[in-house]
């Protein structure tokens, strides 16, 4: 896969990840999750254009457990917009294999995420530096 | 997922649910930390098996494996449910060893309990995907329910077709707003309790009866 040469980090910045729904398609679920935790590892703020299915969630919370670490990383801090509506998702659908994911998710790792708010139309981030 | 792997999954699912109806349905009792899971665990266990399920606590993540109780049978209205009562860790995104330092915990304890509490967590994530067969999720009632591991967790139970109760706990206390938890999520039925108090708990067995017998 090609990767995108990110800028140069001095250490004084917060990088930001905004990764496209096209760029995550084609991926099995592991890879979406290393690539979204492997940007939280690095200090990063990962925002997902179309977010993660259900099972995908779980995976991840799974995952981050199993890398927290007293020493170091202490877990993701996820907000999702629009929420996640079961409502919509017909039985038909869910058997066709065309589950609602298009739904804009920002992770960032817990310990440099002061305040992550949301309300009905806006996702709001205090960062702090590393 | 694919329309084969999908239709496939469920079938299986269907299947599986039609060859063990004679046996007792898992229920996983799910939430966020310090709900209150284990304490509704215990008085369900307590009520209709005599014996409890495990420790309770006000420090979060007092829970760190999944506990079960067999063959719990609940008697309503002259017919008999059995389940199987899974209480289970807290489920969170972010588990900070620090946080126990401020109940008055030594640091190799703190540490030792994050430790154990991150595997819990992965552990309840697993049981929630391949173990169980339907949900109560217990909400604190005195807190937002509008929590991105609540939004989580009730849309992983949803995908899955696992029936599911929400069980707004601790309405003994002053705080205690039921009507924010029902607003939260409409499309489930959610009830009012004090498991501590063992306030509304003939609704809890009525509709544990009716969703899960
Ligand atoms: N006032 C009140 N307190 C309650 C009620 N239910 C539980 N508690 C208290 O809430 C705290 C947490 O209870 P637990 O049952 O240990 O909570 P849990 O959800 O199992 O927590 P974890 O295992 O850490 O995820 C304890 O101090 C309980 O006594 C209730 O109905 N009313
Ligand atoms: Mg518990």
């Amino acid at each position: 896969m090609p990767e995108a040469t990110a800028p140069t980090d001095d250490g004084s910045g917060v990088q930001i990840d905004l990764i496209s729904g096209e760029r995550m398609d084609g991926l099995a679920s592991m890879e979406k999750i290393r690539i979204i935790l492997d940007g939280v590892h690095d200090g990063n703020i990962v925002i997902l254009e179309e977010g993660l299915t259900p099972d995908e969630e779980s995976r991840l919370i799974e995952v981050t457990m199993s890398e927290i670490d007293p020493d170091g990383f202490n877990g993701i801090e996820i907000e999702t917009y629009p929420q996640n509506d079961a409502r919509d998702k017909s039985l038909l659908g869910r058997l066709m294999g065309q589950e609602d994911t298009a739904k804009l998710t920002v992770i960032g790792p817990a310990n440099q995420i002061e305040t992550l708010h949301k309300d009905e139309t806006l996702i709001s981030a205090l960062v702090s530096r590393k | 997922m694919g329309l084969l792997t999908g239709l496939k999954a469920s079938i299986t699912r269907a299947t599986d649910r039609l060859f063990s109806e004679q046996d007792p349905k898992r229920i996983g009792i799910y939430g966020p930390p310090n709900a209150g899971k284990t304490t509704l665990a215990n008085r369900i266990a307590r009520d209709w098996t005599g014996d409890a399920v495990g420790p309770e606590s006000h420090i979060p993540h007092e829970t760190r494996r999944a506990r079960r109780k067999e063959d719990v049978e609940i008697e309503r209205n002259g017919k008999s449910v059995t389940i199987d009562v899974v209480d289970t860790p807290g489920v969170t995104t972010k588990v900070d060893y620090e946080e126990f330092l401020d109940f008055d915990m030594e640091e190799d304890d703190a540490v030792r309990r994050s430790r154990e509490a991150t595997e819990g967590v992965a552990e309840a994530m697993h049981w929630l995907r391949e173990d169980v067969d339907g949900v109560i999720y217990v909400l604190d009632s005195t807190e937002d329910p509008f929590t991105q591991v609540n939004t989580m967790l009730i849309g992983i139970i949803e995908s899955r077709d696992l029936p599911v109760l929400i069980f707004g706990n601790k309405i003994d206390l002053e705080e205690s707003n039921i009507q924010r938890v029902s607003s939260a999520f409409p499309q489930h039925e959610t009830v009012p309790l004090s498991a501590l108090e063992g306030e509304n708990m003939d609704e809890v067995y009525d509709k544990i009866a009716e969703y899960f017998g």
